[in-house]
């Protein structure tokens, strides 16, 4: 019952961001390697990826490599041998897939990267499908700068794991979006290691450093999971999130749409999971027409505030396996 | 001039603190470096040591040391055990997010909280007892033994959260992880109430010497009449509750259970309280509270690095210098050392040595 209701909420949320049921790749067999089940997000695009070939009738066949380069490596080598139409492939790793897809392009088969993307000749693959992590720092910048209009700010920043690439991008993209005004700063920046608890105990230490969070205006985290816990941190300080402290985080997770229902969170920037859609689109174009894209397609960094419905985004949200 | 003999090597520590007056004890170098810690914290950050009344509770740094402390200080009661028989629990940090699991997956499905709470503690016993089968029943050295359940256990949990934060309202959870008793956060009653009944079990009952018998040479215990495998078995399923426990409080903390994240790399944290708290990995010699001043000493490290405002590429160096610190500070090299000099101070100093060295 559980899997036929994430279905057709998946199908749901599927229908909406697609622009049109594409019939042009009915019938089309296509190898997709996943990573594995690393976090909700990475379900999330699972899911859709699969509504995704559904609605446009196309033979998905799915592989779960469990984070392990070998097993996606062996994965791919079983599209070819199966001469499926085009292979996706989200890369566990940057390095070591110039031979595999090597032999996927003596196969003729196209290669479509999702989410992250690879160290080799770029003519191994057709194209790539992933977010501009600096961006979505960016929009998130963005939208403090707006909502402040000028008024002075300090701001605390949750950063991701020390040394990730979507925490150097996204500290990257708000500190230069906010670098270039004079009123707000950036007081206090830690790591919350993209975890909620860990975005709880941090945000608990800045609030006590800056006088019972008096000195604070805005949080930035760069993970939903890390806003939810400052949120409940600044609720134990005796605060209240989303108007004494401004909450805005990245990536658009079921939890933080649920947080703005109640006023507690300010705005997200949407990570889509729906990487699988704009390469369905150009596997479309080109097997169909021809049409080669371009090397790097880059997905919509779209922002969510407390007025686009978050009710509705939650529920859409939800049985997408976050 | 004679050179100091063999007699006047530190000891091995007796095992209670029966002999010692309350100053030597608080002599003692995790109080030491546990009151330079604190003391760097207010120098960074003048207002540490300031503690308020809110909301019906007390609100300050000194506070959330305690209360961040807490799960790595249940974890490492329950290590301090299983290390004291000369073996060790990787598997605790798991354990942990299999209870987390469990609870927050029972009370979302309407199961009342007390039965949630009773499964998650039964669970974790179950995973102690695993563990203790592997290592007493098939003899499978405990590093390997606890490594199958820590690296299997997370996948468990994530089996049962279906891989996503299992978010709930539970006030039952939601109290056991962020509620207050008598203005002290609950974990740490629970963690005060614990250290207390642990102790007293192992210090005024023969089951402390026990477990420092079958970690100090199995076989010979065993000869000695004591049943060494049942009293295995016993200290790993307490471990076992205790990673259950400290998964039911984080997982309340956060009002979720977060199979991916919760509990994670802490039974590293875990195994360092109890060797900072002055416990051998080789068995034998262990110290509960002193395991809890160990976990203290790791949380008020963290939390002077999180107001430090230092910048997040510097916290494990940090850490890891500190740390260092401390086990060299402890270390019989430093321990030999003071004593040295204390004897170039006062001549009689020999004497008392030596007797000490029979207490």
């Amino acid at each position: 019952m559980a899997i036929i209701t994430k279905l057709a909420l998946g199908a749901g949320l599927a229908a909406l961001l697609s622009t049109a049921a594409h019939a042009d790749l009915t019938g089309k067999v296509i190898g997709f390697s996943q990573i594995g089940s690393e976090s909700g997000w990475r379900a999330a695009e699972t899911s859709v990826t699969k509504s995704q070939a559904e609605t446009r009738g196309i033979d998905l066949k799915f592989a779960d490599a469990q984070q392990k380069q070998e097993n996606q490596i062996k994965a791919i080598r079983g599209f070819i041998a199966q001469g499926v139409d085009a292979i996706l492939i989200a890369p566990v790793v940057s390095t070591g897939w110039d031979e595999v897809l090597g032999e996927a392009k003596e196969a003729n088969i196209p290669v479509v990267l999702l989410d992250r993307g690879i160290d080799a000749s770029p003519d191994l693959y057709l194209t790539g499908v992933a977010s501009d992590q600096v961006k979505e720092g960016a929009v998130a910048g963005k939208w403090l700068i707006d909502t402040l209009a000028g008024k002075d700010c300090n701001v605390v920043e949750l950063e991701g794991t020390v040394g990730s690439s979507p925490a150097i991008n996204r500290k990257k993209g708000f500190d230069d979006a906010v670098g270039a005004t004079s009123n707000i700063k950036v007081i206090r920046s830690q790591t919350g290691d993209f975890t909620r608890a860990k975005g709880k105990e941090v945000m608990e230490g800045f609030l006590k450093a800056e006088g019972g969070g008096k000195g604070i205006c805005a949080v930035y985290a760069h993970n939903d999971d890390m806003a939810v816990g400052a949120i409940q941190a600044i609720k134990d300080a005796g605060l209240k999130p989303g108007s004494d402290i401004l909450v805005v985080s990245i990536d658009g997770v079921p939890d933080i749409f649920s947080a703005m229902v109640a006023g507690e969170a300010n705005a997200t920037v949407e990570l889509t999971p729906n990487m699988a859609g704009p390469a369905f689109d150009a596997l479309d174009a080109y097997l169909n027409g021809g049409t080669v894209p371009e090397k790097a397609i880059i997905t919509e960094s779209k922002l969510f505030t407390q007025a686009d419905d978050p009710q509705g985004e939650y529920d859409r949200r939800k049985g997408l396996g976050y | 001039m004679t050179r100091p003999t063999a007699q006047i090597r530190p000891a091995p520590q007796p095992p209670a603190l029966r002999h010692r007056s309350v100053t030597t004890a608080l002599l003692r170098p995790q109080f030491l470096a546990l009151l330079a810690l604190l003391g760097i914290n207010w120098l960074l950050f003048p207002g540490f040591f300031s503690i308020t009344w809110q909301d019906g509770r007390l609100f300050g740094s000194l506070i959330d040391v305690l209360n961040r402390g807490t799960p790595v200080a249940i974890l490492a009661i329950g290590m301090t055990a299983v290390i004291a028989t000369k073996g060790v629990d990787l598997s605790v940090g798991a354990v942990m997010a299999i209870a987390g699991a469990v609870a927050a997956v029972m009370v979302t499905s309407g199961q009342p909280a007390v039965l949630a709470v009773a499964a998650a503690l039964a669970v974790g016993l179950l995973c102690g007892l695993w563990n203790g089968i592997l290592v007493t029943t098939l003899s499978i050295q405990p590093i390997i033994a606890t490594l199958v359940l820590m690296v299997a256990g997370r996948g468990l949990a994530q089996l049962i959260t279906e891989g996503s934060i299992v978010t709930f309202t539970d006030p039952v959870l939601i109290f056991i992880g962020t509620g207050s008793v008598a203005g002290l956060p609950t974990p740490v009653v629970l963690l005060i109430g614990l250290t207390i009944l642990t102790t007293l079990a192992v210090r005024r009952t023969a089951l402390g010497l026990l477990i420092e018998a079958v970690g100090i040479n199995r076989s010979a215990a065993r000869f000695a009449g004591i049943k060494a495998g049942a009293l295995l078995l016993v200290v790993y399923a307490f471990a076992g509750l205790c990673a259950a426990l400290a998964g039911l409080i984080v997982a309340g903390d956060i009002r979720g259970a977060d199979a991916n994240n919760a509990g994670l790399w802490l039974e590293l944290d875990a195994i360092l309280a109890v060797v900072v708290g002055g416990t051998s990995l080789l068995g034998g010699r262990f110290s509960i509270p002193m395991s809890v001043v160990g976990a203290m000493i790791i949380q008020a490290m963290n939390t002077g690095i999180l107001i430090s405002g230092f910048s997040p590429e510097f916290n494990l160096v940090v850490k890891s210098a500190v740390i260092i610190l401390i086990l060299v500070l402890q270390s019989p090299f430093a321990a030999s050392f003071v004593q040295r000099r204390r004897l170039k101070v006062a001549p009689g100093a020999q004497v008392s040595a030596q007797q000490g060295d029979r207490a």
